[in-house]
């Protein structure tokens, strides 16, 4: 009876498609604004994400999130690098700085200073330069995104393209000079700042004003040792905050979606379509099956048991949820290819693929349940009538 | 007034009905459509059933196909009785013993001729290219073997009721219900529907009975039970017989 159910649904072309649709919509809504919630919320963790080397963030214990910085001391990197278990630990420095550009205009700009000796922490991608370059004297690496769009140079008239900031260029960071000697590809951050990587010692003549820099000190676990439990020890030792990269951006995403508007938005936005989805499908999938309540009937007359009824429905309503998700998110995936490169936050991991197929399922069996409610509570007797 | 409309020769006995009630709603709304129906329906007999509109003949069939639980007297359809053997069962019967013609065909317009009159086999487990099979050789049999693959509604009506037929007649059922198979249907065109009947009632032992007001057609009749306010009120030998047609002795 199963191919029997699939053509009584595909072959009523103009049910089918409406159907389809309105789980497409649903699936669309939900998979799209899943997609940016996510890349919005890995953008609160790209400074995170980029500094691939260290397993550790260590910290004052009051610090929240990634941009909460509280100033450590000197000497808690010597005491860091004394526990037990810990490979190599660097200084970080992270903060935020103005930069005059050449042509006098302004930007706030994010500023990380890496450790002299190792540059530990730097750009994951160099686009143009090496890290190494930053030795060289007011050495600066950029990244590309701040160097094509904030602090790309005004166009001498208006309307024509603004050039970006290339290698050889200079800025000012609090009246210091700063020379670009390298361009490199991060991860968006979240508020869109470009991000300024210099030497930890230049970061200081950068921001005369703050007087402890070591905002971050980021630790290496020695080899058989496992990250976690190095943490312990450091926190145990120092007394002060150590977490493992994840732990960090799980601290800093709950931290944002806690204290920030975002995930409201969004869940309404999810939760809307999600509504909208299951009320069009719903209310489209009853039609459906009034309209064949007849035929129904007649099999129900003809010795189909409520069972095999059932089933008919379900796989009708199982085929049009995996149909109008596998479009759903088609068409969101083909929109978040197409926007890659553009300032939209879209990430779109496979828990989250997981979690909207689920909710597709869901609207589509909640719509078939009042369908299976009319046909399981039919009188037979009803193709007798009329 | 009541009429014995009973055979006394047990063993050739398809439907046995005793005082068969049943009634719509409740309260002062209530609709007593049966009033104690007594009627027997011989094996490879085909019984019509007429009367008013309204006197209860779709009721009757209803109880009797077991698509509608009776609600007093007795009713055994081929030694079963419904009320006695379940819902499920009695569907599990429905599949297996009975046919089903409407007025209005019923046919599924989504899918093609041959699929409409496999479902019967289907729903009794029969794989789908036994089942196409076995619809299609059912169909030439109605002279249809050229139409399998069109949908139903490229069909004239009295094709629609033929597929109709076929489908009710594709697992060899033992009883066959139609509920005015020839009223949507013009009079030459509902006389040729009737002589199909009237040939599958020649086979073995399947019985068939036909609701009808359409006296053009009693001639199909081996009898003719007629209804009036939910009971039986007058049995005649219908033509097909060679016996001239007589009325039932009225019992009180
Ligand atoms: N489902 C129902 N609910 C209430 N009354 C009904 C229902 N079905 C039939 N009736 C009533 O029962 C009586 C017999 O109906 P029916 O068996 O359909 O008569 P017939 O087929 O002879 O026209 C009629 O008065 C009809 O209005
Ligand atoms: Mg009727």
């Amino acid at each position: 009876m199963i191919p029997i159910a699939l053509k009584m649904l595909f072959r009523d072309t103009s049910k089918f498609f409406g159907i389809v649709m309105g789980v497409t919509l649903a699936s669309m809504v939900i998979t799209w604004q899943g997609s940016i919630f996510i890349g919005i919320m890995s953008r609160t963790v790209a400074v995170i994400s980029d500094m691939g080397d260290p397993d550790i963030w260590v910290m004052d214990p009051k610090v929240q999130y990634i941009d909460d910085v509280k100033p450590l001391i000197t000497t808690d990197l010597y005491r860091v690098r004394g526990v037990e278990g810990v490979s190599w630990a660097s200084p970080l420095y992270k903060g935020m700085t103005r930069a005059r550009m050449e042509d006098g205009q302004f930007q706030n700009c994010n500023l990380l200073g890496l450790e002299d000796s190792t540059l530990t922490g730097g750009p994951p991608i160099m686009v143009e330069g090496r890290i190494e370059d930053l030795r060289r004297a007011d050495g600066v690496i950029v990244d590309v995104i701040g160097a094509t769009t904030r602090l790309a140079k005004r166009p001498r008239e208006p309307g024509a393209a603004p050039t970006p900031l290339k290698v050889g260029d200079t800025m000012e960071l609090n009246d210091h000079r700063a020379v670009v000697v390298g361009i490199s590809r991060n991860i968006r951050t979240f508020q869109s700042q470009p991000v300024i990587y210099t030497t930890y010692s230049r970061a200081t003549t950068f921001v005369p004003n703050e007087r402890k820099m070591l905002s971050f000190i980021l630790v290496k676990a020695a080899p058989g040792v496992a990250p976690a439990e190095v943490c312990d020890r450091i926190e145990r030792a120092t007394g002060l905050a150590a977490y493992t990269r994840d732990e960090f951006k799980g601290r800093t995403i709950d931290y944002f979606l806690k204290n920030t508007g975002i995930p409201i938005n969004f869940g309404i936005a999810v939760a809307l379509g999600f509504f909208v989805g299951t009320v069009i499908t719903g209310f489209m999938f009853f039609s459906f099956t009034v309209d064949n309540l007849r035929y129904f009937g007649t099999l129900k007359a003809m010795g189909s048991g409520d069972g095999r009824l059932l089933g008919m429905i379900l796989i009708q309503s199982l085929t049009v949820s995996l149909l109008g998700f596998g479009l759903g998110l088609g068409i969101s995936a083909g929109m978040g290819a197409m926007t890659k490169d553009s300032a939209l936050a879209f990430l779109m991991p496979w828990q989250l693929l997981v979690v909207a197929l689920g909710a597709t399922i869901v609207i589509c069996m909640a719509s078939a349940m009042l369908s299976i409610r009319r046909v399981v509570t039919l009188e037979p007797a009803i193709v007798f009538k009329g | 007034m009541r009429v014995d409309a009973t055979v006394q020769d047990g063993q050739n006995i398809a439907v046995r009905c005793r005082g068969v009630t049943k009634t719509y709603g409740a309260g002062p709304s209530a609709v007593k459509a049966l009033r104690g129906v007594d009627l027997d329906v011989e094996r490879g007999e085909l019984l019509m059933l007429v009367g008013p509109s309204g006197c209860g003949k779709t009721t009757l069939i209803s109880v009797v196909a077991g698509v509608l639980n009776r609600d007093g007297g007795e009713c055994e359809v081929l030694g079963e009785d419904f009320a006695r053997i379940g819902p499920a069962a009695t569907t599990r019967f429905r599949a297996r013993n009975v046919g089903f013609v409407f007025q209005a065909f019923n046919l599924i317009p989504t899918l093609t001729v041959a699929e409409n009159v496999a479902v019967p086999l289907l729903i009794n487990g029969v794989s789908r290219r036994e089942a196409i099979a076995k619809a299609a050789e059912v169909l030439s049999r109605v002279g249809l073997g050229d139409r399998t693959n069109d949908v139903p509604t490229r069909l004239s009506g009295g094709q629609q009721q033929r597929v109709a037929i076929s489908r009710a007649l594709v697992h060899d059922p033992k009883l066959i219900v139609c509920d005015e198979p020839t009223s949507a249907l013009d009079h030459a065109t509902g006389q040729r529907v009737m002589e199909l009947l009237r040939e599958v009632a020649e086979g073995h032992d399947l019985s068939l009975v036909v609701v009808t007001h359409d006296a053009r057609i009693f001639e199909f009749a081996d009898r003719i039970a007629e209804m009036d306010d939910g009971r039986i009120v007058r049995l005649s030998t219908g033509q097909s017989h060679k016996k001239a047609e007589h009325e039932l002795p009225v019992v009180k």
